[in-house]
């Protein structure tokens, strides 16, 4: 066995592992704490208060953080890869200011009291896939696909997104103007199911189709041109995986809101542990991402209870002091492509 | 013999910029350099030969088949491009050479087979670059870059070889390692070479053929003694130069004189 795939082994064996005691602490830890030895026999026995609080309370939002924590830490990674900038997150494309817009205008216009609480991440899915749409066909010229007009489109639609909210905010009720707020700063706590398991199931797939685009990404390290040496289609290539990262996104802060610093830290943390490519980030990227929101979710959700913290601002303050700390101490100068 | 590489009345360019009505041979073993001055459409010919632009007219043939009818990874397994640029940084030089090996991946498989680490340690060998196996490519040293470049270029077993100007911003060690090295692979390993390289002297020391391109055009092609003469390299750079025989080598020798002596009226002219 290559000493290079035994570490990959190793790294991603910790992180299961990891995953797997961040997954227990989060079920037993709370407003109401439950011993590890008693939740099999809860979940036999189906009944009682603690019951209801793993089954209907902890264990979606567990499931949920996995799933948007590794969908949108693996649409950063990827996004990273193909506009080989270490600054783009799923976000700096515009994805969650086309969906917060979409969720604002659903609540000015009180959809969810005619459809139902399940029209808002639909808007914000909407609001999403319009702003993917745009960025996608404004960044292709002749049928090439530019990749720095692209990122620069996908800023700028995400300036007037977020102005055009502003206008809806400041001409609202202030019990919309409440909603909304409260949807931006994005949370877990998500009563629907079915959306769950849709974003779980999207997360999962972009995790595999990536997979089999790992190669691709490691030759765009070397630069576009080299890559197309290499036997590369990157156009097709790029075009895909950039439809793969942005939905995943869109679905993640349809089903979560916006939850910042995921997208973009986590790659990078994943990157300085255990190097740049892409076969090992990938997977690496979307545990990580789990992980880390699952982390975040529980300090959020324990911290002042019986309150709750916005869970972006765990994300935010725990994430980007932990990513300082480690890029100050790693010995290697940062660099990423 | 028939030719290797043939390229037929080929046209491609940009908007601005078109090479026009090229027509030349190479065949198996030969080093060919491609000089002329900048913007004279050197680098456009490397990326009409590739298939990165769009052919106007005409045609690439390699080995009696058309490049353009070849997809990307076919492409990829008969010609290989050493490019002036390293933009991966963080990245081992053996896990750098082995990238050349991606061509020759089948679509599901993740990872290297032990054929593809025989064959990248054996042209890091031949590089002189496999000591430097674990290290990363931005603490390697830029002569040891493009060796690497090189030896990934290598990895991809191509027939064909491009390599955009191998020596530049390199000290004379270097150049003349490096050249040293492609002439030996053109030969030994029976590869058809293109180069492009800006320093005459160096492209008729070690070229077996020349180029000379200016303003989109074959301005004139054949043996290095036939091409570089003062007259065309005048016509083409617009400088003053002086043309020797090298006396070891017997290949042509280019001299530059500065405007100073030549205002003095010393220069000489052969």
């Amino acid at each position: 066995m290559r000493k290079k795939y035994l570490r990959w082994i190793i790294f991603l064996s910790t992180l299961i592992l990891l995953g797997v005691i961040t997954f227990l602490v989060g079920l037993t830890t709370g407003e109401l704490s439950i011993s590890i030895f008693d939740i099999p026999g809860i979940f036999r026995d189906k009944e009682g208060i603690e019951y209801v609080v793993l089954n209907q309370i902890r264990l979606p939002r567990i499931v949920l953080g996995i799933a948007v924590g590794g969908g949108l830490s693996l649409s950063g990674a990827i996004l990273q890869g193909i506009y080989r900038n270490p600054l783009v997150e799923p976000y700096t494309l515009g994805i969650s200011g086309g969906a917060a817009m979409g969720v604002a205008l659903a609540i000015v216009f009180a959809l969810p009291a005619v459809f139902g609480a399940f029209i808002l991440p639909a808007a914000g899915f909407a609001g999403a896939l319009l702003t993917i749409f745009l960025v996608y066909f404004l960044g292709i010229r002749h049928g090439n696909i530019n990749i720095n007009n692209m990122l620069l489109i996908g800023v700028m639609v995400s300036f007037v997104a977020s102005a055009a909210m502003m206008f809806l905010m400041a001409v609202t009720t202030s019990e919309n103007l409440h909603s909304i707020v409260f949807w931006m700063m994005g949370s877990l706590d998500e009563p629907n199911r079915l959306l769950i398991r849709i974003t779980l199931i999207i997360a999962a797939t972009g995790l595999v189709t990536s997979a089999f685009f790992s190669g691709t990404l490691n030759a765009l390290r070397l630069g576009e041109s080299n890559a197309k040496h290499l036997g590369i289609n990157t156009g097709a290539s790029i075009r895909i995986l950039f439809v793969i990262a942005s939905l995943m996104a869109g679905v993640c802060v349809a089903a979560a809101g916006v939850i910042g610093f995921v997208g973009l830290v986590i790659p990078h943390l994943i990157r300085l542990i255990a190097g740049s490519d892409y076969r090992i980030l990938l997977p690496g990227s979307f545990l990580g991402g789990g992980i880390f929101l699952i982390i975040c979710d529980t300090i959020a959700r324990t911290i002042i209870s019986p309150n709750e913290l916005p869970i972006g601002v765990i994300t935010g303050m725990a994430g980007g002091i932990m990513f300082i700390v480690i890029l100050s101490r790693s010995k290697s100068n940062f660099k990423m492509s | 013999m028939p030719a290797f590489l043939k390229i037929e009345d080929f046209s491609c360019g940009y908007e601005k910029f078109v090479l026009k009505n090229i027509n030349f041979e190479t065949e198996r073993g030969m080093l060919t350099g491609i000089v002329g001055p900048n913007g004279s459409g050197k680098t456009t010919l490397f990326r009409g030969i590739t298939g990165e632009l769009d052919v106007k007219s005409g045609c690439v043939f390699l080995d009696g088949k058309s490049v353009h009818s070849m997809s990307f990874r076919e492409k990829a397994k008969h010609m290989a491009v050493v490019s002036q640029h390293i933009s991966a940084t963080d990245i081992t030089v053996e896990d750098y050479v082995l990238m050349g090996r991606l061509p020759h991946r089948k679509k599901l498989r993740f990872f290297e087979t032990s054929e593809d680490y025989t064959i990248a340690y054996e042209y890091m060998k031949l590089t002189n670059v496999f000591h430097l196996k674990d290290k990363f490519m931005s603490k390697i040293s830029g002569g040891e870059q493009q060796l690497t470049n090189i030896a990934r270029a290598l990895a991809q077993q191509p027939q064909l070889l491009l390599l955009d100007e191998p020596t530049s911003h390199l000290d004379i060690t270097h150049q003349v390692q490096i050249l040293n090295l492609i002439q030996k692979l053109s030969q030994e390993m029976n590869l058809s070479i293109l180069m492009i390289i800006h320093d005459l002297n160096l492209a008729g020391e070690y070229c077996d053929y020349l180029i000379m391109l200016n303003d989109g055009k074959i301005h004139k092609k054949g043996l290095p003694e036939e091409v570089l003469n003062y007259k065309d390299i005048e016509d083409v750079y617009k400088t003053i130069v002086v043309v020797e025989q090298n006396p070891v080598s017997k290949k042509p020798a280019v001299f530059l004189v500065s405007e100073k002596i030549l205002k003095q009226g010393n220069g000489s002219r052969i």
